[in-house]
């Protein structure tokens, strides 16, 4: 061939874009197309060429647009706005007949010409031909695309008979199409087992037991001889024990090759696919190719989950950020309504691995689950496909199930241990990329997003992320995900900690205690968390958990501290940080006052703040000025006021019996007595106290987590108060007489808290959720249950009223408040 | 001639699941990311939400949750997730005979340059 072509580079410099020509306008093209826009919509000029005449559509769902549950129209991915609105040219119905990689340019069908700075091939695979006599008679028909489909339900219009050559899932599909249709089916499959890649002989024995029942002939064991002819069409197929079947259509649906001519001629390495590199890249650098045209390590596949993540690698790499395709695990799932049926993995048992499997007969239900050195390496499900996700998931992350061997068999929401009677636990718990919706490659973090953003409905959802809008498989799964984020279904079970989890708060604080856990790693372990290091939400409740549990002996895990626990201050917007030193009672003397005023000059803090806590904030400080500043506040004697932490926080007083006309009591002296006993505490939440010196009650102890109304007689006692965003008055707890009964009460009530409350949940939801009679009984149902709470409480404030700055100041993780160095530009020039 | 990679000093010295900071006089700041599983991530230290710093973040899995007003960001990629939208760019990154290794390029900001300038 001529070297073609009037290259329009000068075009291609006026648009600043490159060109990218992708041939295929199938699944994996546009997909490909679609996931480079998301990145960078204006770095390519894009043409694509498709050998068929439409746009672009999910070809998995032609089977059911067979069995005549779709339309085209309701399968079209892409229609031809997403191409004129993303300036995309689409020269559809004129598939490429050349490349010429040297002069980067291809040539359609009908000779036009297209140059390209990056080539992606994308041409999927061709249906593979038995070569028998009568292959090529009219009637004899494969099924790949949208022809094939209308060719069969040309035939089906005049009903008679129809064989499926192939008992895979595509035959199948195709069988039970035709056979909805009206037509008489038969299918021949050549293995003693139907989809024997992907069922077991107990799975495939149910399957073909269904099927007859729908009044489906199977012929297994079965191998054609020859496709019989009549007047010029076919007539039948010929098996090679001497059998005759007639057939006035015949489907060969016996396995893909792909499709790799082109790329072959064109001098792409080529083995059984097109050879790409983890980015997609083949033996060309400016040519790509996905989807099943592709061979990547080794291996090609035939289903569209594989081509979702070589989409995303391809774009990755076409815009300069390179994050490598791993190659897939594939699961498999057969579309024909009302069976159930699910395989994943290796199921054929070797030598070290072992069976589990469980037969419901009466429901007709048979699961197997192949485990190899304690990890799930196959499963098949047929009739109950629930957990199919879950077994999916333990195998693609290769997840260690000794600790549920057990149950495993019996499904998640059994092997979990919790919830057994909710079936949403087994969604919640799956792990945010977990699959949904294989048909759309839609994870579970992505519907649960889609559902956040609004997406109140299962119509919402399919129409937002097309999860279970293709063959609604998946459908309980969105179902489950609404009822999970929305809580519309709160009674069908607890609410779990988060997505990590199936267990709720509770639950893993009691087994904590029970199953004396002592570390992050073992409680995830233990209680079979679905990430393999929690999230932002778990984690920093685990922690607390922990050193609630063990005090003295359980190791704080910094990793897990919001920003301001780990770094004893407040960030603000800007990224610096505010710091505020305890005041004891609000009390304070001129040596602090001095002090304060001098790290606020010498720290540059551009704002002085009183707070609405009795005490000074000063912004603005930088995280590596933060030891130095704590070390000049410490020299005055000052302390962290915990500002920021789930901690106490302020003990608020008024001026009390000292100096007020009113004063019944020493409020001040008595907040101070409170808050040198509690100060250093982590709690689930923040906690904050007053101390008023008569019903006056000018330190608002009514809104404190805990407060103290000082009267004649004694002390009124107060919990559950909150003046944050919904406020709560508080409860009148009991009334005692003297300081050492009230200080006492204190620590025990703090400590039924932090023992039993949710992280981030303050003492007012608390109380709500439990009622102030359970914490009453608690506390007072036994005659020394105080006594023990407080002592519990005192044990473990020996370890955490260690002021935090002085151990920062003193040197304690430098890494938390240092850079790794600095980077100065011209010294690099230099040296260069 | 020093090559294209930065060396910014020894894996150890930042732990798993903590990110550290590395300033860039005239430049962006970058967070340096080790995550429990080992691996390491440069990301610019900006949050596209409001410019949260990313290194003070939770990291989990490949993630880091900003502090700010905790949106997930990929390590990988950059990219904001579950439905929050926005990148931050990612500095490309690697670990050689345990030292950690910038792309000067991309630390500078600049497009790369060839190998024999
Ligand atoms: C500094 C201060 C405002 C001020 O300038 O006065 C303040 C500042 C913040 N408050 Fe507050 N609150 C401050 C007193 C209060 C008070 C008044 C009080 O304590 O008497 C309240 C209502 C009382 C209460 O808590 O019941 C209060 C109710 C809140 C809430 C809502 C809590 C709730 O349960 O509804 C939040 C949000 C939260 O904690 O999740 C909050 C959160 C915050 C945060 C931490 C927001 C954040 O997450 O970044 C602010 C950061 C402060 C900083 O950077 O230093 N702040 N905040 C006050 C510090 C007091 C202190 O000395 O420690
Ligand atoms: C009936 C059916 C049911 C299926 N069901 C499932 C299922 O349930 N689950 C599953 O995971 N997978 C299923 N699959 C497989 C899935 O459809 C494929 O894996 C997927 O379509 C592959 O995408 P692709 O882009 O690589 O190829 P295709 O989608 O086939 O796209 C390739 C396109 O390139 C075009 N083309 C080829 N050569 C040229 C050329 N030279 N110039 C221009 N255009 C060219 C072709 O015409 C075609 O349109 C099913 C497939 C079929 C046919
Ligand atoms: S009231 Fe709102 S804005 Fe003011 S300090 Fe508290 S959290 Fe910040
Ligand atoms: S700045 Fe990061 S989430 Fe807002």
């Amino acid at each position: 061939m001529n070297a073609p072509v009037s290259f329009d580079q000068e075009k291609a410099r006026e648009t600043g874009r490159e060109r990218l020509v992708v041939i295929g306008n199938g699944m994996a093209g546009c997909r490909a197309v679609e996931e480079l826009l998301e990145r960078d919509p204006d770095r390519y000029s894009v043409t694509i060429f498709g050998a068929e005449p439409r746009v672009n559509y999910n070809r998995i769902m032609l089977s059911p647009v067979l069995a005549g549950e779709k339309t085209f129209e309701e399968i079209v991915i892409n229609g031809q706005d997403w191409y004129d609105d993303n300036a995309i040219t689409l020269v559809s119905g004129d598939p490429v007949e050349h490349v010429d990689c040297a002069n980067k340019s291809v040539i359609s069908a009908s000779g036009r010409v297209e140059p390209y700075d990056r080539l992606i091939f994308a041409t999927g695979s061709d249906p593979f031909i038995i070569p028998v006599p009568g292959k090529d008679l009219p009637g004899v028909v494969t099924f790949r695309d949208l022809d094939d489909v209308d060719r069969m339900l040309g035939a089906a219009e005049k009903g008679g008979d129809a064989v499926v050559i192939g008992g895979g899932l595509l035959g199948l599909e195709a069988a039970h199409g035709l056979s909805l249709r009206g037509m008489n089916v038969t299918v021949i499959h050549l293995m003693p087992t139907l989809m024997e890649r992907q069922l077991d002989e107990a799975a495939g024995w149910l399957l073909k037991e269904e099927l007859e029942r729908r009044g489906q002939t199977i012929l297994t064991s079965a191998d054609t001889e020859a496709i019989l002819e009549k007047d010029g069409h076919v007539a039948g197929v010929k098996l090679k024990d001497g059998r005759e079947i007639p057939a006035d259509i015949v489907v060969m649906a016996v396995g893909i090759r792909p499709n790799v001519t082109l790329a072959k001629t064109a001098g792409m390495e080529v083995e059984r696919g097109i050879v790409v590199d983890d980015h997609m890249v083949t033996s060309d650098p400016a040519v790509l190719a996905v989807g099943e045209c592709v061979q990547h390590r080794g291996a090609c596949y035939g289903l569209v989950a594989p081509l979702w993540e070589m989409c995303r690698a391809l774009a990755d790499g076409l815009t300069d950020r390179p994050s490598g395709y791993q190659g897939s695990v594939t699961s498999t799932k057969l579309k024909v309504s009302g069976i159930d049926l699910f395989s994943a993995g290796d199921f054929s048992g070797s030598d070290g691995s072992e069976d589990i499997v469980m037969r419901d007969a009466a429901r007709g239900v048979y699961k197997r689950v192949v485990v190899q050195d304690s990890k799930v390496i196959g499963a098949v499900l047929y009739g109950d496909t629930a957990d199919g996700n879950w077994y999916f998931d333990l195998l693609k992350k290769g997840e260690d199930i000794s600790d549920i061997r057990e149950a495993l068999i019996f499904g998640q929401a059994y092997a979990s241990g919790g919830a057994l009677a909710d079936p949403n636990a087994a969604v919640a718990a799956l792990s945010d990329d977990a699959e949904i919706c294989g048909c759309n490659g839609v994870s579970k973090g992505k519907v649960v997003a889609c559902i956040d953003a609004g997406a109140h409905s299962v119509d919402a959802v399919r129409s937002t992320c097309k999860a279970s809008a293709s063959c609604g498989s998946c459908t309980n799964l969105v179902e489950s995900l609404l009822a999970i984020t929305l809580g519309e279904d709160v009674e069908s079970g607890p609410k779990t900690m988060c997505k990590c989890t199936s267990f709720t708060h509770s639950d893993v604080r009691r087994l904590i205690l029970e199953k004396e856990l002592k570390e992050i790693p073992q409680v995830m372990q233990e209680l079979h968390w679905t990430t393999p290091d929690g999230c932002s939400s778990c984690r920093p409740a685990l922690n607390y958990y922990l050193l609630c549990a063990w005090p003295g002996e359980y190791v704080d895990d910094q990793k897990s501290r919001f920003v301001n626990e780990r770094l004893h201050a407040n960030i603000q917007k800007d990224g610096t940080y505010s710091v505020v030193p305890r005041m004891w009672g609000g009390l304070t003397n001129p040596k602090e006052l001095r002090a304060i005023a001098d790290a606020a000059e010498k720290y540059q803090a551009r704002t002085v703040k009183v707070t609405g806590g009795q005490r000074i904030d000063l912004f603005g400080i930088r995280k590596e000025d933060l030891p130095a500043i704590w070390a000049d506040l410490n020299a005055a004697g000052m302390v962290s006021g915990h500002a920021y932490g789930k901690a106490l926080r302020t003990v608020k007083t008024c001026v009390g019996s000292e100096w007020c006309r009113f004063g019944t009591q020493d409020s001040t002296g008595l907040g101070v007595k409170i808050e040198r006993m509690t100060w250093g505490s982590w709690m689930p939440h923040k906690f904050k106290i007053a101390v008023s010196g008569c019903p006056r009650n000018c330190a608002e102890a009514t809104i404190k987590d805990f407060g103290v109304v000082c009267v004649d007689s004694g002390y009124e006692l107060h919990v559950g108060g909150n003046g944050g965003i919904k406020v709560r008055a508080t409860d009148l707890l009991c009334k005692v007489e003297t300081e050492e009964e009230a200080l006492t009460t204190c620590a025990a009530f703090i400590q039924l808290y932090r023992e039993e409350a949710h992280y981030l949940e303050r003492t007012a939801p608390w109380i709500e959720r439990v009622g102030l009679d359970y914490v009453k009984s608690r506390m007072f149902d036994e005659a020394d249950a105080v006594a023990k709470f407080a002592a519990r409480f005192r044990i473990s404030q020996k370890y955490s009223q260690i002021d935090p700055w002085a151990q920062r100041a003193g040197g304690d993780r430098k890494d938390l408040h240092t850079h790794l160095g600095e980077v100065r530009p011209l010294q690099m020039e230099d040296a260069l | 001639m020093i090559g294209n990679w930065l060396d910014i000093g020894p894996v150890n010295q930042i732990e798993p699941g903590m990110a550290r900071t590395l300033p860039v006089e005239g430049g962006e700041e970058i967070a340096v990311f080790h995550t429990m599983t080992g691996d390491f991530y440069a990301l610019v230290n900006k949050c596209p939400h409001k410019q949260g710093p990313l290194s003070q973040g939770i990291v989990h899995g490949a993630v880091v949750a900003c502090p700010l007003h905790n949106w997930n960001i990929s390590l990988k990629t950059g990219e904001a997730l579950g439905g929050d939208e926005g990148c931050v760019p990612t500095i490309p990154l690697k670990v050689d005979a345990g030292r950690i290794y910038l792309l000067r390029s991309a630390v500078l900001g600049e497009k790369p340059k060839p190998e024999a300038a």
